[in-house]
């Protein structure tokens, strides 16, 4: 019995210059979950391109079989036709229209040329039934958070009769537990014989859901792994990925840890827009020379709120505290009175905080320190140069050259570069506001290994992040944040999955 | 996909073919430029390149270059300033009530028109940068007012629809021509070229020589520190071609009355822009905040003070050019700059500035201003009326957008 719904034979698909994929092979299953990974710029996300029509029948070479016949998809329209949906890493709602206008936009409940608003609210309520999203219909996307973003884009996703649903990324910027339900729904759309195809870079999402797995390696599908026939263990999916063994996914650590040199005491601070809502509830923390500090906590826990409070008033309003470095008391109410304190906070948003994706390299390398390269304000350009092209080499920023936009840079070479940003202002104390999210196993690697390095020279590290895994591996203590809180301070070795879990729910228990 | 190039990293000479492509954009709209001139040279059968033509060339758009040096920071910096036409308007009434009608001392005239250039500027950058209102807002606001003022002074204190007009030595920028402080024509008689202006001359050969060396010990510092260089005889040709041009133009224009200060004081102003843009900390920054605002300002730049800044200095630009223009037609009138934001704009987006900010150049504007006062000049001699010109101007700015856009969605 061949229950296969699709089938991409030999796809080549090159741009000038590269050949983003290579004969690529990929059999998926009617009904079950089939997970696409690989290290960024495998060529997952061009694959599913390829499938869903965005680059159109003729701009690649190979056969697409799909539900027992050839398909050349001219358009995402032909492809969504015939049941094919593809969600985008990066959400295409529009904020300012309501659930119920988004998910039939473009395909509106029409009666005589006029929209049906009835029709359209009672079908997006069932809509909104099956993915468990409790939301009105008529609230708009822009209220709403990021992971129930996501639900609506399924919803709209089955409200064009779904039958293969290709999701890119769809937990990467999720919490916990958003990401579980998400998952959870995916489970049961199979079992409603919903097939979906799922790119994702957290493999213990792929180990709990996925029923086959396709690696993808520079352009080529190098292996596929059945999760029934054998135990896939997280060491076999990342060592066909990266093609070689990846000992440890944390680099050793042995940095011997001084005085304290970074000390925030009794910090507060009130939302920005909410003026009478206070998000930081006496926040104290403190970093020792050559340690690197975690916070853990989920999403909305006001890690990301307190690290831009902190760092130049950059958050928040009304905002109250004591910042202490090296034992003294420092003013960082503005971006660069921080700076000058010695602080850096490297954000969480690349993109859209963190560069200048229109400038090069060399550019946003010394934007943080540009008085270090210049003289009465003229810049020295061949000193800059020196500089830029230092970073580069030191954090193996992999690029044509300095002179490379920063926007057409990979996610681990970006972050490369806002860290080399940072590292030039010469901070004594780096805030790391989730420094590997959407970075490839390889490249994360890299960042704990500049991580460390920045320990040994005597820095102090504080660094939020999302994945527990992450933080135990590369911490030295950890606290855990909750609603605004500090919950717990755990050591390195009190600190597990399990302790971080618990003091946040007992910390939610006690608030109710 | 992430490996460099091995050629580029081992020797940075790159190909005549690479480096053409590297800089299709300058290289295009200065081909642009060449073609259109010689278009209209050829339209006008030899009339566009006489020396008096030249000379009113400059003579009559040396203040839309002037202007786009400053409008390309504000765009650059993601604004847009439609008020500078109503400034250059306002500018001019405010010197010719001080000038012609309270007959002040002429240097306290220009200070004072160009602190008001600079505190119209203020105005408008307060709103858009400690507010947050948006710069087509407050402009569009500041363009109705300040024309509003330019008619009220002018029905105040003027005789009718004009002040004017104004002394000789107010209007000897605008309107004067370098002295000849530097005699010599004993050999310009020698070698039969005795109509000439000696000064001009020796300037007009003087500034590509002096361009040149500045550019070539660029060059060898760009191929000592690994930087890509366009190969020697490349860089030697093109600097030839484009200095045998300029020498040809400054001939042209020394033969007729010598160089215009105007062009001298604009000269000065594109040198000046050039290098604060690619040389200062102000100028990156500013890129840096047109590019990303937010990630400009989380790395320790006060972007609010830098938008403030980039519209007082669009400000006093515009006065500059307010000066210049009533100086040159010798009387302020209500209407004195009227549209002239426009071509203004206009000629930074031919120049290649992006309308959502962070990209642009000061040559770029400057070819762009250029562009536009050849056309200007061309279809005048020409005798095109306001209708076609308008119509041509419109479509050679949607051509030259469409054609950047083009290139850079197929590269």
């Amino acid at each position: 019995m061949d229950d296969t719904i699709l089938e991409m034979r030999n796809i080549t698909k090159s741009f000038p210059g590269v050949n983003a994929l290579e004969n690529v092979n990929l059999k998926v299953r009617q009904g079950e979950i089939h997970a696409l990974v690989g290290e960024n710029g495998a060529g997952k996300s061009t694959l599913m391109k390829v499938l869903s029509g965005v680059y159109p029948a003729g701009t690649y070479e190979g056969d697409i079989y799909y539900d027992g016949a050839v398909r050349q998809f001219r358009t995402i329209r032909d492809s969504e036709d015939i049941g094919i949906i593809i969600i985008h890493q990066e959400l295409a709602l529009v904020p300012l229209l309501s659930i119920a206008e988004n998910i039939f936009l473009g395909n509106e409940v029409v009666a005589n040329g006029m929209i049906n608003w009835q029709e359209t609210f009672t079908r997006t309520k069932k809509l909104l039934d099956k993915v468990g999203l409790k939301e009105s219909p008529n609230t708009l996307v822009t209220d709403i958070g990021v992971g129930k973003q996501q639900l609506v884009e399924i919803a709209k996703a089955l409200s064009k009769s779904v039958k293969l649903l290709i999701l890119d990324e769809p937990t990467a910027s999720l919490n916990e537990s958003d990401s579980d339900a998400l998952l959870n729904l995916l489970m049961e759309f199979r079992n409603q014989g919903i097939t979906s195809i799922i790119i994702t870079h957290k493999l213990n999402e792929v180990r709990k859901v996925a029923d086959e797995i396709t690696v993808l390696r520079d352009g080529m599908a190098v292996k596929t792994l059945n999760c029934h026939e054998e135990e896939i263990s997280e060491d076999i999916i990342i060592r066909n990925m990266v093609g070689r063994e990846l000992a440890d996914r944390y680099p050793p650590r042995s940095v011997p840890i001084g005085e304290t040199i970074f000390e925030v005491k009794n910090w507060n601070a009130f939302h920005q827009q909410h003026r009478d809502r206070q998000v930081l509830h006496d926040i104290n923390v403190n970093v020792r020379k050559g340690e690197v500090v975690g916070i853990a906590g989920l999403m909305g826990a006001g890690r990301t709120e307190f690290a831009m409070s902190v760092f130049g008033k950059s958050y928040g309003h009304k905002v109250s505290g004591d910042v202490f470095v090296h034992g003294k008391p420092v003013d960082t109410t503005t971006v660069r009175k921080a700076i000058d304190a010695g602080l850096a906070y490297v954000t969480e948003d690349r993109k859209h905080l963190g560069l200048v994706l229109s400038n090069s390299i060399l550019h946003n390398t010394t934007l943080a320190n540009l008085l270090g390269v210049s003289k009465a304000t003229v810049i020295d350009d061949v000193r800059e140069l020196q500089v830029a092209t230092n970073y580069r080499a030191k954090l193996r920023i992999r690029s044509a050259g300095v002179f490379q936009e920063a926007g057409n840079l990979s996610g681990g070479n970006q972050q490369k570069v806002v860290l080399s940003k940072w590292l030039f202002s010469d901070p004594d104390v780096l805030i790391l506001d989730e420094p590997t999210r959407g970075i490839d196993v390889g490249a994360k690697y890299e960042i704990y290994s500049i991580i460390n390095q920045l320990a040994a020279d005597g820095k102090g590290v504080l660094m939020i992040s999302s994945e527990m895994p992450e933080l135990l591996g590369t911490c030295d203590r950890i606290y855990v944040m909750n609603e605004g809180r500090i919950v717990a301070e755990l050591s390195k070795a009190e600190a597990s999955q399990e302790s971080i879990m618990r003091a946040i729910m007992r910390s939610g228990e006690k608030q109710q | 996909m992430s490996s460099a190039n091995p050629a580029t990293e081992s020797s940075n000479v790159v190909s005549i073919g690479d480096h053409i492509r590297n800089n299709i954009r300058e290289y295009g709209m200065l081909i642009a430029l060449v073609v259109i001139m010689l278009l209209f040279q050829l339209l006008t059968q030899g009339v566009l390149f006489r020396p008096q033509n030249l000379t009113n060339l400059v003579l009559q758009n040396s203040f839309i270059v002037i202007m786009a040096l400053g409008m390309l920071l504000v765009i650059v910096a993601g604004h847009i300033d439609l008020s500078v036409g109503s400034v250059v308007g306002f500018v001019g009434a405010v010197a010719g009530v001080l000038v012609v009608q309270m007959h002040m001392n002429l240097a306290l005239a220009t200070v004072i028109c160009l602190l008001m250039g600079a505190a119209v500027g203020a105005w408008h950058g307060y709103f858009i940068a400690y507010h947050r209102i948006p710069s087509f807002i407050v402009t569009l606001s500041g363009m109705l007012v300040f024309r509003g003022l330019t008619y009220a002074i002018i029905n105040m204190t003027g005789n009718g629809s004009s002040i004017g007009p104004f002394p000789p030595a107010f209007q000897v920028v605008a309107t004067g021509f370098i002295p000849d402080f530097i005699d010599i024509s004993f050999i310009l008689n020698f070698i039969g070229m005795s109509a000439i202006h000696s000064t001009s001359i020796l300037l007009t050969v003087a500034i590509p020589i002096v361009m040149f060396f500045i550019s070539w010990r660029r060059r060898s510092v760009n191929e000592k520190h690994g930087i890509d260089v366009e190969p020697f005889s490349f860089f030697v040709g093109q600097n030839l071609v484009v200095a045998a041009a300029a020498i040809f133009i400054g001939y042209q224009i020394s033969s007729y009355r010598g160089l215009p200060n105007v062009l001298i004081l604009m000269l000065l102003l594109i040198a000046l822009y050039a290098f604060a843009t690619q040389r200062t900390t102000i100028g990156r920054r500013i890129y840096a905040m047109g590019g990303n605002e937010k990630a400009t300002k989380l790395s320790g730049i006060d972007t609010r003070r830098l938008t403030f800044y980039t519209f007082i200095n669009m400000g006093v630009l515009a006065s500059i050019a307010g000066i210049i223009i009533a100086t040159r037609l010798n009387s302020a009138t209500a209407k004195g700059g009227d549209g002239l934001e426009l071509d203004v704009i206009a000629a930074c987006f031919i120049g290649g500035a992006s309308a959502s900010g962070g990209v642009g150049k000061v040559t770029g504007a400057v070819i762009g201003a250029l562009i536009m006062g050849v056309l200007n000049q061309g279809m005048s001699i020409l005798g095109y009326q306001t209708d076609s010109q308008k119509m041509i101007k419109g479509a050679v700015l949607l051509a030259a957008v469409f054609i950047d856009v083009y290139n850079k969605n197929k590269g």
